[in-house]
């Protein structure tokens, strides 16, 4: 009778050790993520908060004129925003439509062998490295956007948008396909036997029910995009104007800080003004995950009663 | 009664393997035919070759043919579509969509056509009453079909292919994740489904197969054993292996 209400407790308690073990072990490295990420908020904070008090908050957002070099100096930040919103969007567009294009394609229509050499061919694309899609938007695609639009230079956002589209793509399709062949053998089964050619089975069933993760693919697919240096310093025109059309050159935040960091003077204004440019990147990033996370929650769609 | 479908000289492999030998079978039209066998003797898979759904499997190969309405199914010209408009199917596992319990329903219909919400509504609503659903899902049919029984979208998907209005309704053991209660529910519907419908249902309960049915075919290793009328299965069958089977005594 002792023994056995020993036994009875050594059992019950160790799975439970080891539960909470793995439990806070858990949440240890999910609040180290979070921590990190206070850490590099507040470090920008810090090295950037300065510049306020030389410009205000609005007027370094609206400004329109970026001119560190002149007595006194002008932080209007709005040209760099809007190149990096134009280069980011017109690389969202291009990218995502073709990219979960292709994606399906692989995924529901290409032979295997065709999928599994494609699929090999886009992961290797992944790999590139940056300087080299820039290169070669450099001296192949401009000079054939510049033939095509008749322009006087093709170094523009439209530009700097296919280059970033271009480098985007491997990162969605890859991970669009993975998410669309994991969609349940059944539902598709069960949309054919209703009924449904394969192609309507796709577009009703098989997107929308990968729907999370497709939006997933895209926006690492654009995270790549929006922080992307490079590439888009060789190709967007590099020039600090306001931009009123896709065929403007501009100068994005990321290739802004790039260029300039190094002439600054550690803490000087021009340093602070770049922490700045941090900031407002930094907030950007954060408000299109929080939109892209409220797009992708699973209950919008159920209440309109629509598919998902 | 008349034939509604047949088999004839129905043989189906995957890759090398043979599941199916030679099977023919006739499927008599407003009538239960239950299909009975052990596990794994080619039941689903002889449902799956009844609306070419086997063709979905890579792998699968088909010979001999199978006639619905004398016609085969399997000619070139006949479109695999059109055919499974008439002849539905429920899986052996409930599978609805993600998606509204009205999407759910109305998805069958909505491919073919119907666009109008009143005329939507109406055959929602007259699916789900006929598969004996309505009751407890009509304050709630916005909401998530994942978020049902299993009980309740075994009935669902019942509904989902009663949306389309097919001829013959081909169910894979569709009783097998149900209650008692809604088992009778389930048995009483296919038992009203009959007048307009033909039906086929796999199941591994005899008492179900003896209640429900009106013809019964026992498959064995890939082999139609017995077939007959359901009466004379469970209490004259010509083969020994069919009377070892349903009483209990096999293996
Ligand atoms: N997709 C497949 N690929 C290869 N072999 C398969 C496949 N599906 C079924 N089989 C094989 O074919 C045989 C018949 O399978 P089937 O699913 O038709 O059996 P069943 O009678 O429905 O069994 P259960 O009562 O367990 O559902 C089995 O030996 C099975 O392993
Ligand atoms: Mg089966």
């Amino acid at each position: 009778m002792g023994t056995k209400e020993v036994i009875i407790t050594v059992e019950s308690i160790k799975p439970k050790f080891f539960e909470k073990l793995i439990q806070n072990i858990l949440k240890l490295t999910a609040g180290t993520t979070i921590l990190v990420l206070f850490l590099i908020f507040f470090f920008l904070l810090k090295e950037g908060y300065g510049i306020f008090s030389y410009v205000s908050l609005r007027d370094f957002i609206l400004g329109t004129q970026w001119l560190p070099e002149t007595t006194p100096p002008k932080f209007g930040a709005l040209p760099l925003i809007k190149g990096s919103l134009y280069v980011t969007v017109g690389a969202t567009l291009i990218a995502v439509p073709i990219g979960i294009s292709v994606a399906v394609f692989l995924a529901e229509a290409a032979p295997p062998m065709l999928r599994e050499v494609l699929k090999a061919v886009i992961e290797l694309l992944a790999g590139i490295p940056s300087v080299v899609y820039g290169f070669l938007g450099l001296t192949i695609l401009a000079p054939f956007i510049k033939e095509l639009f008749n322009l006087s230079s093709a170094l523009c956002a439209f530009t700097a948008s296919i280059v970033l589209a271009l480098m985007s793509l491997p990162t969605i399709v890859s991970i669009s396909e993975d998410v669309l062949t994991t969609v349940p053998k059944e539902y598709r089964e069960a949309s054919l036997a209703l009924g449904a050619t394969k192609w309507e089975t796709t577009l009703k069933i098989v997107i929308p029910a990968a729907r999370t993760g497709l939006i997933a693919a895209a926006m690492l697919g654009i995270g790549r995009a929006i922080g992307e240096t490079m590439a888009v310093l060789m190709v967007a025109g590099n020039a600090v104007m306001l931009p009123h059309s896709f065929f403007d050159p501009v100068r994005t935040i990321t290739a802004n800080i790039a260029a300039e960091m190094g002439e600054t003077v550690h803490g000087g204004l021009h340093y602070q003004a770049l922490f700045g440019l941090g900031i407002v990147l930094f907030v950007i990033t954060f408000i299109i995950n929080f939109l892209t996370n409220i797009l992708a929650a699973d209950k919008l769609g159920m209440k309109r009663g629509r598919y998902l | 009664m008349g034939i509604k479908m047949e088999t004839k000289n129905l043989s189906i492999y995957y890759k090398n393997y043979k599941a199916l030998n030679s099977v023919s079978l006739p499927i008599k039209e407003n009538a239960v035919t239950a299909l009975i066998g052990p596990s794994g003797c080619g039941k689903t898979t002889f449902l799956r070759s009844l609306n070419r759904m086997i063709e979905v499997i890579e792998g699968a190969r088909i010979e001999g043919n199978v006639l619905l309405d004398g016609k085969n199914i399997y000619d070139p010209e006949v479109d695999p579509v059109e055919l499974r408009k008439k002849v539905g199917m429920v899986f052996q596992k409930p599978n609805p969509f993600p998606m509204s319990i009205f999407d759910n329903v109305a998805y069958g219909p909505r491919i073919h056509g119907v666009k109008k919400k009143p005329l939507l509504e109406e055959i929602v609503e007259k699916s789900l009453k006929a598969a004996a659903l309505w009751d407890e899902v009509k304050d709630r049919l916005y909401e998530s079909a994942l978020g049902l029984s299993g009980g309740q979208q075994q009935r669902l998907v019942i509904a989902r292919v009663l949306a389309v209005e097919p001829q013959v309704i081909l169910m894979d053991e569709p009783a097998s994740a149900l209650d008692p209660i809604s088992t009778a529910k389930l048995e009483d519907l296919i038992e009203q489904l009959k007048e307009k419908y033909t039906i086929v249902i796999v199941t591994h309960n005899m008492q179900q197969a003896a209640r429900i049915s009106d013809y019964t075919a026992f498959f064995l290793n890939g082999e139609l054993v017995e077939y007959d009328e359901t009466r004379i299965i469970f209490t004259t069958p010509k083969e020994k292996r069919t009377e070892d089977y349903i009483t209990g005594r096999f293996g």
